[in-house]
């Protein structure tokens, strides 16, 4: 993985960019020394690591804003860091770059139940927002696995999904509004408690930007109502293709299940060794489809689930009868990750998105492909919006390994694209996936991107070395050659 | 009268923009011209027709994903998916009879760049929420592509965001895929009758914080309607659950059908329960769904012909007024004040939309960025030249 080379020049200025920070943000919010800086030398995709080149942990907007216009002003990069769970390397530090952590705005400001809306602070975490709101019976619908952790201002940065997208959407249609702070200084405000904004849709645009485009400083987030109940069907099939069958199946008839989610046999065998959730381990394809709403509606649902997956040959149907069985189904999926952790020193975790239609094609693909690098790989994923999880599976001390790791997650994704799909479905494109962005887009479609990127941050100092694999200079972007050569008028019918 | 070229395929669209470029000719881009009289007035050199470029080029609906040419009809996209019980669920509104045109001559990449929503806005988003991936030409000449064909993506930008709503103004697009939903079996609507604005608005967002999910909450004069949509047993449920929640505003109630509810809605979206006369201008006021009262009330006591029925909660106005010279948006705009929320001028002669912004002013920081972002991709500012204001 190849950073952009550090500017010795702004290395050779550390000292003078340590005090004007101390300048901006007084007292502790300022770390410099090496011990207190490493807990932030990388995030959760942590076989790359690098120190920044200097810590600031602001508490105000004003700080927030003081420091990008010196940072714009003195040329000096930075990268924005909620709470460092990304998977994609987004929010990994720069050499020569301030990492700007959102960590101090943990506060929820305002919580409006008759408007449906919370307006909380970018490092509240995603699940401290249905905390905050549950004893009324409200919640904030996106729930990434990491939602114990994760930050809502990164959450609107990689535009995070989880396992209730399918039916409640991702992060992008759960937003109302956001504060954000431009590498100007200047402060914008997108929406707020009503609905589409007006304009050009910046909220949208912003919403999966991997912090490449501006600060968010506050985000007014969509509550919905808990639903009534929810039941979840355990679904085992002989074959793969059974349960991939089943997952469109449920789909054509009608049905958005809250969550649709499936695991190879490898994922179940690992998950009901660590957690003991019942899993039928003869079954080479289990599905969890969880139904949620109104009790008589759940009910006349699960029926038809379950006679779907009888009909694609079905050897295991369970129904949880109570929440306590509910729970227990999902928990060997909810520990997956860590239960592949058990039987592996590391594993890496793609991303890949395909059309539904295509996930029997995909899996068996993948088979034949760990067998080429001699790597284990074991699949739990949202099965019911395509979204992949190939989880490889490697020893990151050994050199060799991590490069065939590397290798085999590169044709992982090339293969979602092939079959019309796309590299990254929820985690993001970061350092990850950067190097792989040509495989799903031109040089004029990774252009155009870029000139958006210069029309918020001109001179790349946001999130450098990020998603994209090759950065041009804004005026040489915005260059446009029109030849004097009169072009004659194309062949098109005109009247 | 400016004349009018017609692509037939994406080469072609391609080709009409690098002429276009080259001559400096600046494009009037419609697909069906339904929504040409909203926004601000455009003065082009060349009409550039968007309808040549019509038909499905992939529908499976177990994907829920369609894909179009852009300029599809709207009312064959409507059609093909309901051979196969789906929907979109964004419910595009049809403004032609608002706006003095026939009903059913929209696009579907009309409703995706007007980002339109009907009354399902509340539950399932807008066009914004629906638009996965489209191809389009800039304003550079280049085709280019952004987003996909599948329910998840996180790829690159999300550019299908800034597309919808833009008007036209940043790309000519040559095929879209739009997520699609199963249609309900049922839909439903319980009536209460008789609320002034206020209580109606409470009644609204009570129903709107219950686990009936209700999916669409209307208030006109003396009738506020909320939706329930699904599976039979589960309507049954729900329509009983709002009953026994509402009851304490000890109003009357009444329930509609299925026929009748689609009837119901279906006005509700095209903005026909607007009692807006001929010569009136028409607002679009999106706010907080329990500061829409309030706002009514503040142009009333300017305005007492205003003529207004909410959507969304309460949180979309739809707002008549007697002809002006200005459509009275001062005090339009001063009555959203400071609840947050803006106001789009929707219909008014060609003059008065000349006039006065359409559009809702931005702060200078927004609107220098709205510029850049516009320039990113339209540097020689060729498509609708002025039409966002
Ligand atoms: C065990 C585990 C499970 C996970 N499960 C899921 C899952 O189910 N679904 C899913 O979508 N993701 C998942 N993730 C990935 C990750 O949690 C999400 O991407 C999350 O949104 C990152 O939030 P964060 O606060 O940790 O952001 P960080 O990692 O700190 O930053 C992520 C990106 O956001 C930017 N950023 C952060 N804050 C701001 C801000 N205020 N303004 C501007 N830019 C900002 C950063 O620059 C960076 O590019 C998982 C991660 C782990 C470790």
């Amino acid at each position: 993985m190849q950073m952009p080379p550090l500017d010795p020049a702004i290395l050779s200025r550390r000292s003078e960019i340590v005090s004007a920070l101390q300048a901006i943000v007084p007292g502790e919010g300022v770390i410099d020394d090496l011990d207190g800086m490493r807990p932030y030398e990388c995030d959760a995709l942590s076989a790359y690591r690098q120190m920044p080149l200097v810590v600031v942990l602001p508490e105000t907007v004003a700080q927030v804003s003081a420091i990008l216009r010196y940072c714009q002003d003195n040329k000096v990069k930075v990268v924005p860091r909620g709470a460092g769970t990304s998977l994609s390397g987004g929010s990994m530090p720069v050499g020569d770059a301030i990492l700007l952590g959102l960590g101090k705005f943990n506060r929820v400001l305002e919580i409006d139940y008759a408007n449906r809306c919370a307006r909380v602070q970018p490092g509240v975490t995603n699940l401290g927002i249905t905390k905050a709101v549950e004893h009324e019976g409200f919640y904030y619908a996106p729930d990434p696995s990491s939602q114990i952790a994760c930050s809502i201002g990164g959450n609107v940065a990689e535009n995070s999904g989880g396992v209730h997208c399918l039916k409640y959407g991702l992060t992008t249609n759960n937003l109302l509004g956001i504060e954000m702070v431009l590498m100007t200084g200047e402060v914008v405000r997108l929406g707020g408690k009503h609905l589409d904004a007006g304009g050009y849709d910046m909220l949208g645009l912003m919403t999966g930007s991997e912090g490449l485009l501006g600060v968010v400083t506050e985000v007014t987030v969509r509550l919905l109502r808990k639903p009534a109940t929810a039941r979840a069907v355990l679904l085992g099939f002989p074959t793969e293709a059974g349960a991939a069958d089943c997952v469109a199946a449920v789909i054509a008839s009608g049905i958005i299940p809250g969550g649709m989610e499936m695991m190879d046999k490898d994922a179940v065998k690992c998950a009901e060794a660590y957690v003991g959730a019942g899993y039928p381990l003869d079954a080479e394809g289990l599905l969890i489809v969880e139904l949620d709403g109104p009790s008589v509606e759940v009910d006349h649902l699960v029926d038809r689930v379950a006679e779907i997956a009888r009909g694609r040959g079905a050897t295991t149907v369970r129904v949880s009868n109570d929440e306590q069985e509910r729970v227990l189904f999902w928990a060997g999926r909810k520990a997956a990750f860590p239960a592949v952790g058990q039987i592996s020193p590391d594993y890496m975790c793609l991303d890949g998105s395909v059309p539904r239609g295509k996930l029997v094609e995909v899996l068996g693909e993948m088979r034949r492909m760990s067998k080429q690098h001699g790597l284990r790989v074991v699949n739990v994923f949202h099965a019911g919006d395509g979204n992949l999880h190939p989880l490889i599976l490697f020893d990151a001390n050994n050199p060799d390994e991590l490069r065939r790791c590397e290798e085999f997650g590169a044709d992982i994704l090339r293969l979602c694209v092939r079959v019309g799909g796309v590299l990254t479905g929820e985690h993001g494109v970061g350092i990850e996936k950067r190097d792989l962005m040509g495989e799903q887009f031109t040089e004029i479609d990774l252009d155009q991107q870029m000139r958006v990127k210069c029309a918020f941050d001109p001179d790349h100092l946001l999130n450098p070395g990020k998603v994209f694999p090759k950065l041009r200079r804004c005026a040489e972007l915005g260059r446009l050659i029109v030849t004097q050569n009169k072009i004659p008028f194309p062949d098109i019918p005109r009247f | 009268m400016a004349s009018t070229i017609k692509p037939r395929d994406a080469k072609e669209l391609r080709q009409a923009v690098e002429w276009a470029l080259n001559e400096g000719t600046t494009l009037d881009v419609r697909g069906s011209g339904a929504k040409l009289a909203l926004g601000k007035p455009m003065v082009c050199d060349q009409v550039l027709d968007l309808s040549g470029l019509s038909g499905v080029i992939d529908y499976a609906p177990e994907e829920l994903v369609v894909t179009l040419r852009a300029g599809t009809p709207l009312k064959d996209v409507e059609a093909l998916l309901a051979q196969r019980n789906q929907m979109l669920a964004f419910e595009p509104p049809d403004l032609g009879p608002l706006l003095g045109r026939p009903a059913g001559e929209g696009t579907l990449v009309g409703a995706v760049m007007g980002n339109l929503a009907g009354p399902r806005r509340l539950s399932a988003g807008a066009a914004r929420d629906h638009l996965l991936g489209f191809n389009g030409v800039n304003g550079r000449g280049e085709s280019f592509k952004s987003g996909g064909k599948v329910m998840k993506n996180v790829t690159g930008y999300d550019l299908s965001k800034i597309i919808a709503g833009s008007w036209g103004t940043l790309a000519v697009l040559d095929e879209v895929s739009v997520k699609v939903l199963p249609a309900p079996d049922q839909t439903r609507t319980l009536l209460l009758l008789g609320l002034a604005d206020e209580a109606a608005v409470k009644a609204m967002c009570v129903a709107m914080g219950s686990p009936h999910e209700v999916s669409g909450a209307a208030h006109l004069p003396g009738k506020t309607a909320l939706r329930i949509e699904g599976v039979a047993p589960s309507v049954e449920a729900r329509l009983r659950g709002l009953r026994e929640l509402l009851a304490d505003s000890g109003t009357r109630m009444e329930e509609l059908g299925t026929l009748e509810s689609r009837t119901f809605w279906r006005e509700v979206r095209d903005v026909a329960p607007l009692k807006a006369a001929a010569n009136d201008v028409v607002w679009k006021i999106s706010c907080p769904p329990t500061e829409g009262p309030a706002i009514v009330a503040r142009v009333r006591v300017e305005c007492r012909a205003a003529e207004a029925f909410y959507d969304w909660s309460g949180g979309m106005i739809w707002l008549a007024l007697p002809a002006s010279a200005d459509a009275d948006h001062v005090l339009v705009r001063g009555a959203i004040g400071a609840s947050g929320g803006h106001a789009t001028l929707i219909r008014a002669p060609e003059a008065v939309r000349a006039a006065v912004p359409v559009f809702q002013p931005q702060s200078p920081a927004l609107a220098a960025l709205s510029a850049r972002v516009k320039e990113s991709f339209d540097p020689k500012a060729l498509f609708n030249p002025g039409r966002m204001g």
